[in-house]
């Protein structure tokens, strides 16, 4: 695929749950090495929009595309397309009967049939990079909130993922714990990783993001850079939204 | 005890039965039980009706049936097998039932954001379960499993009712001999007892082993 092409493309994405419009004709393109940070109240369906690109939430209607390939029914194609989106979690969801290495290597070596040696070299250097080196024989119980997430993190880079999914990897920090899984985040993009990332962290989402995709009610609402989001926000929505978070 | 002595070799030779039949079908049941609450967890629903029907049907049914089915019906129907081998059948497929639920119960103790984690690495659905979601299923479900297999050691006794020489039939050769049957039970009872002490030992080593992943 050529550079031209966008690394995610949501058109015309409907989706419902019962009677509940969760997401409302959503268009969205992002870019290869793009940091896209997703903003809204919960309910907006912000978190539904993350899952939806790799299908953990089925969509009614719209296409969806990664690196120019239609997402697939679910299946040995959908899992071959999914082992190339890497995705994080709100609640870390670390295996929780497997080691830290294990937690890391078990997709490379089963999805990927890489040797288990060279798997856990790769993971050395991941985990050292995420600053979890001298923890690899640990389980996730063992390890701090941050700690998790930053395992968590390495283990969807041991696929060497073409986008990175992160859902809210935040929100269940204590706040002390947030500011080590965010400086890994940031690490990300400096290297030109491709990134959709819903969050409620203002900091990254000014420093960081390329882009701010603001979602109320299942819709995206603005779509623009983060200086002009910030300052001069152009939907009343938006402005109600930011008075209620930067007044703290 | 002379009734005990008299007897010794006849004793532990029903016990060794009675074992044999307990390690084969203890083992047969638990992997064809969880392959049976693999298929009732599975997308696919006619996976998941067979599953079902094989729980409605051999858990509703009692013990006596499913043994009598394979000593009288069996070797009718199909061929000849031993005793030994029928009543090892007959103890698998009616304890399986109990050890797909038990399994099943505790898939559904497993967060769903774990399986979630799995299939967004690209893990399949098979994969997902044997790697991540039955191991810690089965991890969860230690004890009632412990009990399940416990109460097929001493469903092995139902066996000697269709000619298969284990202890539960010791009584009837010390009532011959003219010796006391109650004894003779009492002593029954205690063997039972010793075998199922170490079972819970292996349970509490288990528990505890795994109790740090969680």
């Amino acid at each position: 695929m050529s550079d031209a092409t966008p690394m995610v493309r949501m058109a015309g994405v409907n989706k419902h749950f019962g009677a509940l419009h969760v997401l409302r004709d959503i268009d969205l393109e992002v870019a290869r090495g793009e940091v896209v940070v997703v903003l809204g109240p919960s309910g907006s369906g912000k978190s539904t929009l993350c899952r939806a690109i790799n299908r953990l939430e089925p969509v009614d209607e719209g296409s969806i595309e990664i690196d120019g390939r239609p997402l697939p029914a679910e299946g040995r194609d959908l899992a071959a397309l999914r082992s190339d989106v890497g995705m994080v979690f709100q609640q870390f969801n670390l295996f929780s009967h497997l080691t830290i290495m294990d937690n890391v290597t078990l997709a490379p070596i089963r999805v990927r049939g890489v040797s288990r040696s060279d798997a856990e070299s790769e993971a050395r250097v991941l985990l050292d990079r995420v600053g979890i080196g001298e923890q690899s024989g640990k389980y996730p119980a063992q390890l701090s909130g941050g700690q998790q997430q930053r395992v968590a993190i390495a283990r969807a880079l041991a696929m060497a993922p073409k986008v990175m999914l992160f859902d809210e990897p935040t929100s269940a920090l204590d706040p002390e714990m947030v500011g080590e899984v965010v400086e890994v985040m940031a690490d990300l993009a400096r290297d030109d990783m491709t990134m959709v990332v819903v969050t409620h962290e203002m900091g990254f989402a000014r420093r960081t993001a390329h882009r701010v995709v603001f979602m109320d009610d299942g819709e995206i609402v603005e779509d623009t850079t983060p200086e002009s989001f910030f300052s001069r926000p152009a939907t009343d929505r938006a402005r109600d939204f930011l008075s209620k978070i930067l007044t703290h | 005890m002379s009734v005990l002595l008299d007897n010794l070799d006849d004793f532990l030779s029903r016990f060794g039965v009675t074992l044999g039949l307990f390690v084969l079908s203890g083992v047969a049941s638990m992997i064809l039980g969880t392959l049976l609450a693999a298929m009732r967890v599975s997308p696919v629903p006619a996976m998941r009706t067979v599953g079902t029907g094989y729980v409605t049907l051999l858990r509703n049914t009692p013990l006596t049936l499913v043994l009598f089915f394979f000593a009288l019906g069996f070797t009718k129907l199909f061929f000849y097998l031993p005793f030994f081998l029928l009543a090892v059948v007959g103890l698998s497929l009616y304890t399986a039932a109990f050890v797909c639920e038990t399994v099943r119960g505790g898939i559904s103790t497993v967060p769903a954001g774990q399986s979630e984690a799995a299939r967004a690495l690209g893990l399949g659905f098979t994969q997902t379960l044997s790697l991540i979601v039955l191991p810690q299923a089965i991890r969860s479900v230690v004890p009632p499993l412990t009990s399940v297999q416990i109460a097929l050691l001493k469903n092995t006794t139902v066996a000697a009712g269709f000619s298969v020489v284990e202890a539960g039939g010791f009584y009837r050769v010390v009532n011959e001999q003219g010796g006391s049957t109650l004894v003779a039970l009492l002593w029954v009872a205690l063997g039972f007892v010793i075998l199922v002490v170490p079972l819970t030992a292996v349970q509490r080593r288990l528990e505890k082993r795994w109790s740090v992943a969680r």
